[in-house]
């Protein structure tokens, strides 16, 4: 199955992974391959784990990735990367939004966040990239647009021309927005 | 040209270039998208009805006048449907009817996990399940058409990861179908007995018929290749089967019911080892059993949750070669605290739910967003069963428990799921003399499935503005006296009123008004924040379960940037030891 690249965006609903899923199936769409992306959403506005699974390649059949699979993690949130850690193949590459969101068991005190969640991932693989996106993502002028600096990392690791994602995300993203949202592309590239 | 659709986005073109006029549809999740996109044709009527039983009579209306139409719900709602699903089955169709039936195997997002092919077969139906978007579209367009040849509805069924992936879709052109002839036909569209009496015989007859167009229609098909294994699959599990069991011959059924029982047989004596492969029941699987055919399936698949690819992997390890394997199933290195989903930051529902667990009531719950009212810490809910259903329960109770367990007693409701089939139980509160409250949440939108319209909001799913249902006067015209609408932000008032409801020994209810946070676009959403001098880590605004509001040490910190500033913590603070800029003096 290796001619099948298989990508998982996770996070907590309200992070925009919808937005940056919608992009990314946008440019898988664009390059010619096969391609299938499962979203399950229902929960998602509610401040739920979500997630998003993109596979592309000569033919694919599933549209889910099965765990130990994936290529790549993109992950908006550092609990989130832990949950779905088991789902990145072994030498796969996990790249990472370091914020903290607190779940309910957290907020309650009932449950602990892990303290230390990048340690133990590096400590099972070694390509491990943790990024400020929301810092990132102001210094390019909309503090919004963490989903679109998270994008442009992402890119970075994907074989797919940038003019494509260029392309997909100004037809995406609300003109008004798109000089910041380009700008937030280019800024963890 | 091929596009990139969801098997929702699918199913909604599939209906436009069938040349489908009128759909209709209740939300539920993982079916809304299908009306959503309905909408968007301008060729194509497109309504959210009151509930799924309306849906489909507006189906059966629009078919029998002659129109195709195209009616979706999920596998819940064809329980509220299945009355004219039955009936329906008798009379057949006019123009095209094709119903979607989206079941939830797993529950991402439901109350139970029903297999809704046994409806295709007790109503006597035939059940199309496509495996990916261009089957949704192509599966639609072929329900079209064996409805109209057969005269019969017809379900299509789809699952959530049918609904919910995307795969490319071939696109064409809508056919313009038009309208058939319509004559009046009381032999056919009349159900009374002896009218349905002869129609059961065609109805019988039908299935016959359609028995033989399932041996030769090319919605079923073989894939030989190594005959030692040989799989019967359905839906998604076909995706599944072909990625991870590569050398098997596999039999994919596209109509589940009737099945062609000679291709089955046929395909079990040229294969050493049959499996079926389905989710949820033994469906397939028993009927091949009840023929004689020696056949494994649910003696190796689970018939709880979705079947996956690593259980696919898992299961035939031992059995064959050919088998894709994935790496041993492990945990994440640490502990990871589950994330529920919560009431959103400034939820209109929130300071309910607060107010009722201070008021230690029995609450009888129901469906939509304020369910989540049922997790900790509001833990607020006693009973959560259907659509509606919280009214009815709560008459019950008090009949099992008597008019004093009604003082400590509430149904509670959203505005939708009310529409939908609350009326019927408010109707009952008062007809047999119940006393309880029914509080009727008026987010002035369906918030679970994402924000549609219903008739209480003044839109429909065009956008046309129309009157909207007076919840008011529809309460006092079923003859409830004692009706009161309160804002659930103003939490001391909305206290008393349910006080005084609870304690008058009549039927009364209560109206919460105010706009779901997220579609609230009037609102200050200034953060608010916590003083640290003056709290005292009482530790009270915890209780209220909002996200935002988060335990640090011995006291609590709100986050500023996810705060919606509904200012319902202001209000629980004894210590004044919450504030807002604008609001009180920092
Ligand atoms: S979507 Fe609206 S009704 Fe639902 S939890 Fe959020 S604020 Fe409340
Ligand atoms: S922290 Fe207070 S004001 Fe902010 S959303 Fe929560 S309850 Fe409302």
């Amino acid at each position: 199955m290796s001619d099948i690249i298989n990508i998982l965006i996770v996070g907590v609903g309200g992070q925009g992974t919808i937005l940056a899923s919608r992009v990314l199936s946008g440019v898988v769409q664009k390059i010619g391959l096969d391609v299938k992306v499962s979203e399950i959403h229902g929960m998602a506005q509610r401040g739920g784990s979500v997630v998003t699974q993109v596979r592309y390649g000569k033919e694919v059949a599933s549209p889910i990735i099965p765990q130990g699979e994936a290529d790549i993690i993109l992950a908006f949130e550092k609990l989130e990367a832990l949950r779905w850690l088991p789902y990145l193949k072994q030498n796969g590459s996990i790249l990472i939004n370091d914020q903290r969101i607190d779940p309910m068991p957290v907020i309650m005190g009932t449950a602990d966040y892990p303290a230390d969640a990048i340690a133990a991932i590096r400590s099972l693989h070694k390509n491990v990239i943790v990024i400020d996106g929301l810092k990132l993502a102001i210094e390019s002028g909309n503090s919004k647009a963490v989903n679109v600096v998270l994008l442009g990392l992402l890119s970075k690791y994907l074989d797919i021309d940038k003019k494509i994602w260029l392309e997909t995300l100004r037809e995406t993203v609300p003109a008004k927005f798109l000089d910041a949202n380009m700008k937030a592309f280019e800024a963890a590239q | 040209m091929k596009k990139l659709l969801t098997g929702n986005e699918a199913i909604a073109r599939g209906a436009w270039e069938a040349g489908a006029l009128v759909c209709s549809a209740y939300p539920g999740t993982p079916s809304t998208e299908i009306i959503e996109n309905a909408a968007k044709y301008t060729e194509m009527y497109a309504e959210w009805s009151p509930n799924e039983k309306v849906a489909l009579e507006v189906g059966a209306g629009a078919s029998i006048a002659g129109a195709r139409a195209l009616v979706a719900m999920k596998h819940v709602g064809v329980n509220v449907a299945a009355d004219p699903l039955f009936t329906l089955a008798y009379t057949g169709v006019n123009g095209g009817l094709v119903l979607i039936s989206a079941d939830d195997p797993g529950m991402h997002s439901s109350q139970n996990e029903q297999d809704n092919r046994h409806f295709g077969r007790a109503a006597k139906v035939p059940v199309l399940e496509p495996s990916d978007s261009q089957e949704s579209k192509d599966f639609t367009k072929v329900a079209f058409d064996l409805s109209e040849n057969f005269d019969t509805p017809v379900m299509v069924r789809i699952t959530t990861r049918v609904a919910h992936s995307q795969s490319l879709v071939n696109l064409s052109d809508r056919q313009e179908t038009g309208l058939k002839k319509y004559e009046k036909n009381a032999l056919k569209y009349v159900m009374i007995p002896a009218h349905a009496r002869h129609r059961h015989i065609d109805v019988e007859a039908r299935l016959e018929k359609l028995r033989e167009y399932a041996e030769t229609t090319p919605l079923n098909r073989i894939e030989w290749n190594d005959t030692k294994i040989g799989i019967i699959t359905n839906g998604i599990t076909y995706q599944y089967v072909k990625e991870v069991l590569k050398g098997a011959s596999i039999l994919k059924l596209g109509i589940t019911f009737p099945l062609p029982r000679k291709m089955i047989s046929e395909f079990s004596k040229r294969v050493d080892k049959l499996y079926v492969i389905e989710e949820l029941e033994p469906f397939i699987e028993n009927h091949i059993r009840s023929w004689g055919i020696e056949v494994h399936g649910k003696d190796v698949f689970p018939a709880i949750g979705e079947i996956l690819p690593e259980t696919i992997s898992e299961k035939m390890r031992e059995f064959s070669e050919n088998i894709q394997l994935f790496s041993q199933q492990t945990d994440p290195p640490l502990n990871t605290p589950v994330r529920p989903p919560v009431l959103c930051p400034g939820c209109p529902h929130r300071g309910l739910f607060y107010v009722l667990n201070k008021l230690k009531v029995t609450v009888a719950g129901d469906i939509g967003c304020y369910t989540l009212g049922s997790l900790a810490p509001l833990n607020a809910i006693d009973t959560t069963i259907c659509m509606g259903a919280s009214i009815g329960a709560a008459i019950g109770m008090e009949k099992a428990r008597g008019k004093d367990f009604a003082r400590k007693l509430v149904a509670v409701i959203g505005d939708s799921t009310f529409i939908h089939s609350g009326i019927t139980g408010l109707i009952n509160t008062v007809y047999n003399k119940a006393t309880t409250t029914t509080i009727i949440l008026d987010n002035r939108t369906t918030g679970m499935t994402g924000h549609q319209d219903n008739p209480a909001t003044g839109l429909t799913v065009k956008g046309d503005p129309i009157k909207e249902v007076d919840l008011v006067l529809l309460a006092k015209a079923v003859g409830v006296e004692r009706v009161v609408v309160v804002d659930p932000f103003d939490l001391e008032k909305l206290e008393n009123v349910i006080k005084n409801e609870l304690a008058a020994e009549e039927p009364s209810v209560i109206i919460t008004k105010r706009k779901c946070a997220l579609i609230e676009k009037n609102k200050n959403t200034t953060p608010c924040f916590i003083l640290e001098e003056s709290c005292t880590g009482c530790m009270r605004c915890m209780r209220l379960g909002c996200p935002c509001i988060i335990k640090e040490g011995k006291k609590v910190r709100i986050n500023s940037t996810q705060c919606a500033g509904c200012e319902l913590c202001v209000s629980v603070c004894n210590s004044g030891a919450i504030g807002k800029e604008g609001l009180i003096d920092v």
